[in-house]
């Protein structure tokens, strides 16, 4: 009896993936049977992938049946990748292009206020992510991917990173629990991954790890980009200790609170007042502002509820959040709207840059408004909340014209 | 943009058909089920002569005096209407899938062994997928209008013994007036009627409206019944139709089954794909300046369309303007508008939901129009050419804006024309469509099927770029500054096939199963045959 195995997702619903199972034979060549609903438009050109993957892999005698519900050629790759490497020994990969667009890098201190959580084994939501225009996407290994699935996931969050654009957000992986978690590494690192979220940390140790494994791969494979980190913190003792490890490495820039698993810790309910995790979101926050990180507040479940949405982003922006985690893209411009700075704020903070910019085109070193003396951090603050503004469509680029054009 | 109207006399010969290239450089067919049919000629470029066509004379001696044209049974009233081979029924999709009529006329031609008859329906739903069978035996030759689900792929499949012919709404009454379709028995299923004829579709069991896509069919086929299953006595108000056209009048138990007659998509998206590119349209709108006081804008029945409506809304509001007309396709939402004071009246040519037939039943300003007065084309003017907006789906779009709303990108039929050729004389034609559907794109080279000329078809909206025709400089100056993504049609086309790679061309036979006609009547493409 041939081995057989097989990845990928097909049922009621599914779309924009495929299902492949393949049979290693010993000898008759290559079998493709395709099913596919564009296969008036794409069944050459599915076939003559998936021929291809396998002779990347040395694979000259198989059956293969592909079912396909109008996947991208990257998911294509990415389930007959993870079927074959159940079949054989190999150290090969099958990598997609790696797109132009997709080779940026993310700075420290760049806007967080919105990351959009994406399952790590759903095509069809990752597709059209980027054009939310979300600060961040998280493509998820963890919490959103069953465990008999974890394995094909990773090929597919690895073609995505290098094949799907998501127009300049940035490019998130929320890796497993560490020690399972630092085997996603091999798969993400190498393809220009910006931000690793490492979930249900509890000690700078653990950070440590993920931080050793990177630099070995980058090591390996020449990797220049930084890769930025984002501990979840999601205990009572992750609380506890959240200073120390937000302290462990330069390359952590936000920390992130997770309510659902902390309250299940608590042996409480998590409710809409939150005043069971008030503790702990003071907590968390306070060791991000020590230690100048952003602090990123847990996502807020029902989707349908967007003033339920809106009250929780006024009052986790008033304990000292930078942003918060979304699961539907709906919830984006909420967060935006009301994390971003109010038309208050945006007018004070437009006085101030243009005192500021006025004294440094009159050749002044000090800047004034008014009678008052104005310091180079209130500047910088200034700046910063107007650059969020612009960010989040508050204000335009170019309002410094707009407002001169009207004088 | 496209080729011109110059090989007229260039006739290819393939099959059994004589094939032209018209105006819009596509194959099309001069003669199909024994009747000449003259090729599309460009935009404004046909103009027939001489006279509509006549019903024949009635005289009232051959009618009850006392109004009553009560017939106990359908059977009876078609026999007597002089059912026979070949003959042409009409039927109207006033109950959309929620239809009981159609069938049954076909069931009672079947028993009695009649064969070759030309359905002439204003749609046809899903519910009508059980006259294929009526289409294998022959007692249906084809049908002329719009094929969709089952019905769609039995067509395209070539299993329909004649051709098919779609046209859209306003082609369809521009056809019956010209007579390029007679008639022998159109049958008008009323929510509510007398039996002296006159009906309603605002009132009732199967309540759907109002009952304008039948106007034609009331006025020139040579018999005309009435089916209702809430028979009032005379008179009945309001007469959406005219008693004095009508024959026959027949008491049914039911005639539609009612929370079918007002499904279909009529509620706001939830998809935020979707919402996005309603949000961008909107944007769009605002900053051409079409979101004016007085203004006015037709959206059709999609979610998109719907959301859209309710950002117009939302702007009429915040700028404490109203629009002077909305036409539709009415639903709750627009409802709303009417009733919030948001636009002056609704110019309605068919209804999508109960609110819609509650308002059309209670507001003055909820108004009830037809193919006759919002499409036809050979008229002295319609109201679609008025509209400062329309807002439009599309199965496809090419390089050059030319757009199809028929066929699948496979090349098998998928949806009917409805009133979209006729909204395109709008003064603003836009198209908010996904870039690629699953791994489909939309903007390709070349549509699969072409319904509307390009040089109509002013925006399309996708969600990673919006075009702007080159034609319409105005549009491209206002919105030279925006921070919407204006990008050609070209970047869109190439975007798209970057993502989904370049689709194979569909292989189609050289065998027609339908046409597709312009507004004017002229044929516009061809849809062939597809080998399964």
């Amino acid at each position: 009896m041939n081995k057989i195995a097989s990845a990928g997702n097909k049922g009621k619903g599914v779309r924009s993936d495929c299902f492949i199972s393949i049979e290693i034979l010993n000898d008759s060549g290559i079998e493709i049977q395709l099913e596919s609903k564009v296969k008036a438009l794409y069944g050459d050109s599915i076939i003559k992938l998936a021929k291809e993957v396998l002779s990347n892999f040395n694979i000259t005698n198989a059956k293969v049946i592909i079912e396909d519900f109008g996947a991208l050629p990257l998911v294509i790759a990415a389930r007959i990748e993870a079927t074959i490497i159940q079949l054989i020994d190999t150290d090969k990969e099958f990598l997609t292009p790696f797109l132009e667009e997709n080779k940026y890098k993310t700075t420290k201190d760049r806007n967080r206020i919105s990351r959009l959580y994406l399952p790590g084994n759903t095509p069809s939501l990752m597709i059209n992510a980027g054009i939310h225009k979300p600060n961040g996407i998280i493509l998820d290994l963890e919490d959103a991917v069953a465990p008999a699935k974890k394995a094909e996931a990773r090929f597919l969050v690895r073609n995505v990173l290098r094949s799907l654009n998501f127009y300049g957000a940035e490019r998130m992986v929320r890796i497993n629990q560490i020690p399972n978690g630092l085997e996603d590494l091999d798969y993400i690192i190498p393809h220009n991954v910006n931000l690793i979220l490492i979930p249900k940390v509890e000690s700078a140790n653990q950070i440590l790890q993920v931080e050793n494994k990177i630099n070995e791969i980058q090591k390996k494979k020449g990797n220049i980009y930084p890769v930025w980190y984002m501990p979840i913190i999601e205990s009572s003792l992750g609380v506890l200790k959240s200073l120390e490890i937000a302290q462990s490495s330069k390359n952590i820039v936000a920390m992130a609170i997770g309510l659902e698993d902390y309250t299940a810790d608590l042996g409480t309910k998590r409710t809409m007042e939150a005043t069971e995790s008030f503790f702990a979101r003071c907590q968390v926050v306070n060791a991000c502002k020590a230690t100048g990180i952003q602090a990123i507040d847990s996502v807020f479940s029902d989707v349908a509820n967007m003033e339920g949405l809106k009250q929780n982003v006024l009052k986790s922006k008033s304990l000292g959040f930078d942003g918060m985690g979304c699961i539907h893209p709906r919830q984006i411009k909420v967060i935006h709207e009301n994390f971003a700075p109010d038309a208050d704020e945006i007018a004070k903070a437009k006085k101030i840059v243009n005192a500021f910019l006025e004294a440094n085109e009159k050749g002044l070193g000090v800047v004034s408004l008014g009678t008052k003396m104005i310091d180079p951090p209130v500047v910088k603050r200034a700046q910063k909340l107007i650059d969020m503004a612009i960010n989040v469509g508050k204000l335009s680029k170019n309002w410094r014209d707009i407002e001169n054009e009207k004088l | 943009m496209w080729v011109n109207y110059q090989k007229i006399g260039e006739i290819l010969k393939m099959k059994n058909y004589n094939l032209v290239k018209n105006a819009i450089g596509r194959l099309v067919p001069t003669e199909i089920n024994g009747k000449s049919y003259v090729p599309y000629m460009g935009v404004g470029k046909y103009r027939p002569t001489g006279r509509k066509y006549a019903p024949l004379i009635s005289t009232c001696a051959d009618y009850p005096s006392d109004g009553n044209k009560l017939i106990p049974s359908l059977k009876e009233a078609l026999i007597k209407s002089g059912l026979r081979n070949g003959i042409t029924i009409s039927t109207h999709h006033h109950f959309r899938n929620g239809d009981l009529i159609a069938q049954q006329i076909f069931d009672i031609a079947y028993e009695l062994g009649i064969k070759d008859l030309v359905w002439f329906p204003s749609a046809s739903f899903e519910c009508h997928s059980t006259l294929i069978k009526y289409l294998e035996d022959g007692t249906i030759n084809h049908i002329e209008g719009s094929m969709n689900g089952a019905l769609g792929r039995f067509a395209t499949e070539g299993k329909m013994k004649g051709i098919g012919v779609l046209r859209s709404h306003g082609g369809r009454y521009q056809a019956v007036q010209d007579g390029d379709v007679h008639i022998d028995i159109a049958v008008i299923a009323a929510p509510t009627a007398d039996s002296f004829g006159n009906a309603t579709g605002d009132r009732g069991p199967a309540a759907c409206g109002l009952l304008g896509f039948a106007l034609a069919d009331s006025q020139y086929a040579d018999k005309v019944l009435v089916v209702t299953d809430n028979l009032v006595p005379f008179p009945c108000i309001p007469w959406q139709i005219h008693g004095n056209n009508v024959d026959y009048v027949i008491k049914l138990d039911q005639i539609g089954i009612p929370e079918k007659i007002v499904s279909g998509t009529t509620e706001i998206t939830k998809s935020s794909d979707r919402l996005l590119l309603a949000e961008m349209t909107a944007q769009f709108c605002e900053e051409a300046g079409i979101v004016h006081d007085g203004f006015s804008f037709q959206a059709g029945a999609g979610g998109t369309a719907l959301s859209i409506g309710t950002y117009f809304a939302e702007m009429c509001k915040d700028k404490s303007i109203k629009a002077r007309f909305a036409r539709g396709g009415s639903n709750k939402y627009l409802v709303k508008m009417l009733e919030d004071g948001l636009t002056d009246y609704i110019l309605d040519g068919q209804t999508f939901d109960l609110e819609g037939v509650r308002s059309m039943r209670e507001n003055s300003g909820h108004i009830n129009t037809s193919p006759f007065t919002s499409y036809n084309y050979h008229g002295k003017g319609n109201f679609s050419s008025m509209l400062d907006v329309v807002i439009l789906g599309a199965t496809e779009v090419d390089v050059n804006f030319n757009a199809n709303v028929v066929t699948h990108s496979d090349g098998y039929l998928l949806h009917g024309i409805g009133g979209w050729q006729n909204c395109l004389f709008s003064k603003c034609t836009i198209l908010p469509i996904p870039l690629f559907r699953d791994r489909i794109p939309v903007v390709k080279d070349e549509v699969t099927t072409i319904c509307g000329p390009g040089e109509l078809i002013d925006v399309i909206v996708t969600e990673r770029g919006i075009a702007i025709n080159p034609l319409r400089t105005d549009l491209l100056e206002k919105l030279k500054n925006t921070t919407l993504p204006i990008k050609t049609i070209q970047q869109l086309k190439d975007e798209g096939e970057k993502i989904c790679g370049i689709p194979a061309k569909p292989k189609h036979t050289d065998e027609v199963i339908a046409i597709i006609k312009w507004v004017d009547g002229t044929v516009i493409d061809t849809v062939w045959k597809i080998e399964k």
